[in-house]
């Protein structure tokens, strides 16, 4: 029997070790109900899922033919979305309900649930090819299994990540592992070599000994800029999109907000600059002339999600632009959708924020922050300006100390601040009334990814009953699904732990000592048990109404 | 495009006028490859792909006939020339071609030979938004002996003055000694804004400069400034800490009615980009500060700045004196892979080279020569029984039998007599030295020259 997990639902707290294929864990019935309604609406999207799944089978057939007899005994059940498997059988050996997979659905699954397997009438011809799929699924997935049991991976604990690819890839919008998490697989980075190089960009090394746990990530150094390997007046890439990329690099431009409307800025030059060649059309060229510039920008520093919605909505706004329209009308309707985009989605939602944040902020209240959230800020700054007597407690942690500045501005403005470090906090908890805390991204399983360290926080405050407000724009909501810290992190330069002390730097040649290697994170989740209230600029939800905020705005789109 | 490369090859090479006074500085041969070449070669290798080469008639004739840099040179040049009379500065040649100036600079001197990592230089133009960025070296001592000099060397050398911030890369200071009169005064506002400051004295200007293209817009307004490294560099430093353009916000508004009072001021507000706003949201947001300590934001607000990447390790040369060529014709050869001796040489079987000499083309060497240390430029012809140690020797040379040459530089045409003993002399251009003369650390140059002061 395949053990289940992955996303374990948080109150279960079953963490059993994954073994190959993760998964969601949900039920068949609720989905094949779902698949089969939607196959009902969207008989386009089921043929291209058949499609797809045809195309792996044969890929697969080959391989399984190699590898019957290494089929183990176990069979799983992974729901293949949309062809609801009549076979009720290897249902459950998974009692754990959890929420559902990363979809690129946004439409939640009722969630837990009982076997309801009987298979859904709707569909009879669907039923009879469902059961040959259904099959077919088994048999795939049995030699998946056996070809991960080669690879070793067996009974290994926390392979969360690799766990999670094959559970993706039989998501119904196939979705593959993506490459940056997977920093040790040589097929990939040959891959990504592959395509840098098509798109006439520089590969950056790894550098530094990794600490075994996030050897699926990528680790740069910062003296070693992507720079060197580019041509000096830089004409492969914009200019604009080189300053932004070293100003990533550097960390002069830091934080989810700015890091967004850096790129909106810069991606407003490229626009202004860009010219569409003859025979081609500006609303196909021009996202493919982003694409090399968004590879540089992520070998620079990995895309955080707020810039990835940013993207995303830039290249729906630019292939929705019709053809008959004039180069320079496009270009200035274009300028004009990102001016909008950063005027609502970051200045006008930072004021909603404000206002309701406001509201939670009471007389003599002690208000405790970490690091420096521009929307944390920003929120203080105008609970101030509405003469709220509130005094803050500023949280930091080292390497980056971001504390230090979010103090600065703070006491500039004239609030009467604290400051402790990250290890002080249980300490200081029993002062403090309230916890406002920023957000990097809000996952879709309502997990609040964030500066590292946040989770620390948000745990202790809820051992002291202290509220933990999370402070986030609705931009910044992603669709991916995480639990832990592991699977999807960044890795920042190791030599930012070196630290001189009177004269002594005990970590210079750590590289030296073959046990020793440098962990420095840069994110983490917070699961939503510890998080009290999300107040977005749609509103104050609770954490876990995320998936439907989700949903909304796709529809909205 | 991002960068428009500037290569200024007008310099007269007054301080070494005994090599330069038949030879344009620009085409002294350093290592059988003309001066102008490295710089060249330096923007070629990092991707450059059209110079405007700024420099006299002379030089662009001898630029059209040179081998190396008709094929070796890929890049696009721009030859623009202009007159040979010494008024024109740098800031002025700027100016000058105004015209063709549609983005940011890179300024390089014809004497720089240099193996830095340019993206040094130009990343911290990129990433700071930076007004100026150029490069400095610390300072090499000169080692070998140079002809003509007598005495020891005088060390009444100028010296700069540079102060740098905690981090070594913002530039906040700079002055030449012969500026400050009684003592180096650093104003109160700098202070303030960088309590710490390091202030280096051993460092030599590689003069390569990365300048906005608004600075090349208030040179022409501002027909004052006529050299870049000699008021324009100080007159930016200094700016950057000058109330006018700390004080952006409010003056902005201000200034546009009173437009024509103060050119300087009004050109410098011009750094400003279109997009300000959205760059100053970005800023705000982030969480980055260059400094800490006080209660500014980064950059204290100043829109002007002005960074320097200093070399620690590596080679940079400026050539221009005598023991600056000496040295750079020692060590030049070893920034390429090239071989010790041209192919098209002749160099007979006897002969004693060693491997850190340099034979140029169509050379001929005769039997039972030395050669150690040196090297020989092109289309020279050394007879028997030289020795050759530790010398430059110049294209079209002709060296007779049993000389004896130490130390020495002959320039080009010359012709040394037989037997001829020289220790540390320069011989100049096209002179003759009578068989069996002895000379020491003289310098034998033309009578014409002489006159020319």
């Amino acid at each position: 029997m395949w053990i289940f997990a992955a996303l374990v639902f948080p109150a279960q707290r079953k963490w059993s070790s994954i073994v190959n294929m993760a998964d969601s864990g949900v039920t068949d019935g609720p989905e094949k109900k779902n698949d089969i309604e939607r196959a009902k609406n969207e008989g386009k999207d089921l043929s291209k899922e058949e499609k797809q799944r045809l195309r792996k089978e044969k890929k697969h057939q080959k391989k399984s033919k190699e590898k019957k007899d290494e089929k183990a005994p176990q069979e799983s059940e992974k729901e293949k979305k949309p062809v609801s498997s009549a076979a009720p059988a290897p249902q459950s050996t998974t009692q754990h309900t959890t929420h559902k997979a990363p979809s690129a659905v946004p439409a939640p699954a009722p969630l837990p649930v009982p076997a309801s397997e009987s298979p859904v009438p709707a569909d009879k011809p669907a039923k009879s090819k469902a059961e040959l799929k259904a099959e077919r699924r088994a048999r795939q997935e049995a030699e998946r299994a056996s070809k991960q049991n080669k690879k070793g991976e067996v009974g290994q604990q926390v392979a969360t990540g690799k766990t999670k690819a094959p559970q993706s890839e039989l998501q119904p919008v196939v979705k593959r592992l993506p490459e940056h998490i997977q920093a040790d697989n040589p097929d990939v980075l040959k891959k990504l070599a592959k395509k840098l190089e098509r798109q006439q960009i520089p590969l950056r090394s790894d550098y530094g000994r990794k600490v075994s746990l996030f050897s699926h990530l990528h680790q740069y150094s910062r003296k070693a800029p992507l720079t060197q390997q580019l041509s000096i007046p830089s004409t492969v890439i914009h200019p604009a999109i080189v300053r932004l990329g070293l100003q990533y690099s550097h960390g002069i431009v830091a934080g989810s907000n700015a890091r967004s409307v850096a790129l909106l800025h810069a991606f407003k030059q490229v626009i202004r600059d860009y010219s569409t060649p003859p025979n081609e059309e500006l609303s196909r060229d021009l996202v493919n002339k982003l694409k090399p510039y968004i590879s540089f920008l992520n070998q620079c520093r990995p895309l955080s999600a707020s810039m990835g919605n940013a993207i995303k909505y830039i290249k729906k706004e630019i292939s929705n632009i019709p053809s008959h329209c004039k180069e320079e009308e496009a270009k200035s309707k274009l300028v004009n959708c990102i001016e909008c985009y950063i005027n609502e989605k970051i200045i006008l939602a930072a004021k909603a924020i404000a206002k309701y944040s406001i509201e939670k902020i009471s007389d003599g209240d002690v208000i405790l922050i970490y690091g420096c959230s521009s929307l944390v800020n920003h929120i203080l700054c105008e609970a101030l300006e509405k003469r709220r007597k509130f005094r803050v407690i500023v949280v930091d942690s080292r390497p980056r100390l971001e504390g230090r500045e979010a103090l600065r501005r703070l006491v500039q403005r004239g609030i009467s601040c604290t400051y402790v470090l990250i290890s002080a906090v249980p300490y200081i908890l029993p002062e403090v009334s309230k916890v406002f805390l920023g957000a990097h991204a809000l996952l879709a399983n309502g997990y609040v990814m964030s500066r590292v360290g946040t989770s620390q926080i948000a745990l202790v405050a809820k051992a002291f009953n202290v509220p933990v407000l999370v402070c986030c724009e609705t931009y910044k909501f992603c669709e991916r699904v995480q639990t832990d810290s592991f699977v999807s992190n960044e890795l920042d330069d190791p030599d930012d732990l070196i630290v001189t002390r009177k004269g002594k730097t005990h970590l210079e040649d750590w590289q030296q000592v073959d046990s020793l290697g440098l962990l420095n994170l840069v994110y983490d989740v917070t699961p939503p048990d510890f998080v009290d209230l999300v107040i977005t600029d749609l509103g104050m939800i609770p954490c876990t109404s995320v998936p439907v905020v989700l949903r909304v705005k796709s529809v909205d789109q | 495009m991002e960068l428009q490369a500037v290569l200024m090859a007008a310099g007269g090479g007054s301080r070494m006028t005994d090599l330069t006074y038949s030879t344009p500085k620009p085409m002294l041969p350093v290592g059988n490859k003309p001066l102008m070449w490295y710089p060249l070669n330096l923007l070629e290798r990092v991707g450059f792909e059209e110079v405007i080469v700024i420099t006299t008639k002379d030089v662009q004739k001898m630029m059209s006939t040179d081998t190396k840099i008709k094929h070796d040179v890929k890049m696009k040049l721009d030859v623009v020339c202009i007159q040979e009379d010494g008024d024109m500065g740098t800031a002025d040649a700027l100016r000058y071609i105004q015209q063709k100036i549609k983005t940011d600079l890179l300024v390089i001197s014809c004497d720089l030979i240099t193996d830095v990592a340019l993206h040094e230089v130009v990343d911290l133009f990129r990433a700071h938004n930076a007004t100026l960025a150029m490069l400095m070296s610390k300072v090499h001592e000169f080692t070998e002996t140079v002809p003509g000099q007598k005495g020891k060397k005088k060390t009444a050398e100028q010296r700069d003055f540079v102060g740098v911030d905690q981090s070594g890369k913002r530039l906040l200071f700079m002055a030449n000694e012969a500026d400050l009169e009684d003592g180096l005064s650093i104003r109160k506002s700098i202070m303030r804004k960088h309590p710490r400051m390091h202030i280096k004295t051993g460092l030599v200007d590689a003069h390569l400069y990365c300048l906005k293209k608004a600075v090349v817009d208030f040179l022409t307004e501002n027909k004052s400034i006529s050299s870049i490294r000699g008021e324009l560099v100080p007159y930016l430093v200094r700016k950057q800490f000058s109330k006018s353009t700390t004080s952006q916000k409010q003056e902005d508004t201000e200034d546009q009615n009173q437009t024509k009072n103060d050119e300087s001021t009004n050109h410098e507000l011009l750094v400003s980009s279109r997009d300000d706003p959205l760059l100053q949201l970005a800023q705000e947001r982030s969480c980055w500060n260059d400094h800490r300590g006080d209660m500014s934001e980064a950059y204290h607000g100043g829109k002007l700045r002005c960074y320097v990447h200093i070399m620690d390790q590596g080679l940079c040369y400026r050539v221009n004196t005598l023991a600056a060529y000496i040295e750079a014709n020692r060590l030049a050869p070893k920034l390429f892979e090239e071989p010790v001796v041209h192919p098209s040489a002749v160099i007979s079987e006897r002969c004693q080279m060693g491997s850190d000499s340099i034979i140029g083309a169509l050379c001929q060497v005769a039997d039972k020569t030395s050669i150690k240390r040196s090297t020989i430029g092109n289309s020279t012809a050394i007879k028997e029984k030289v020795k050759v140690t530790n010398s430059i020797i110049m294209h079209g040379v002709t060296i007779e039998e049993g000389c004896n040459i130490q130390g020495s530089v002959i320039c080009s045409n010359a012709v040394i007599g037989r037997g001829a003993d020289l220790k540390y002399c320069l011989v100049g251009n096209g002179q003759r030295i009578e068989p069996e003369a002895e000379r020491t650390n003289e310098v034998i140059v033309g009578a014409d020259q002489l006159m020319e002061i």
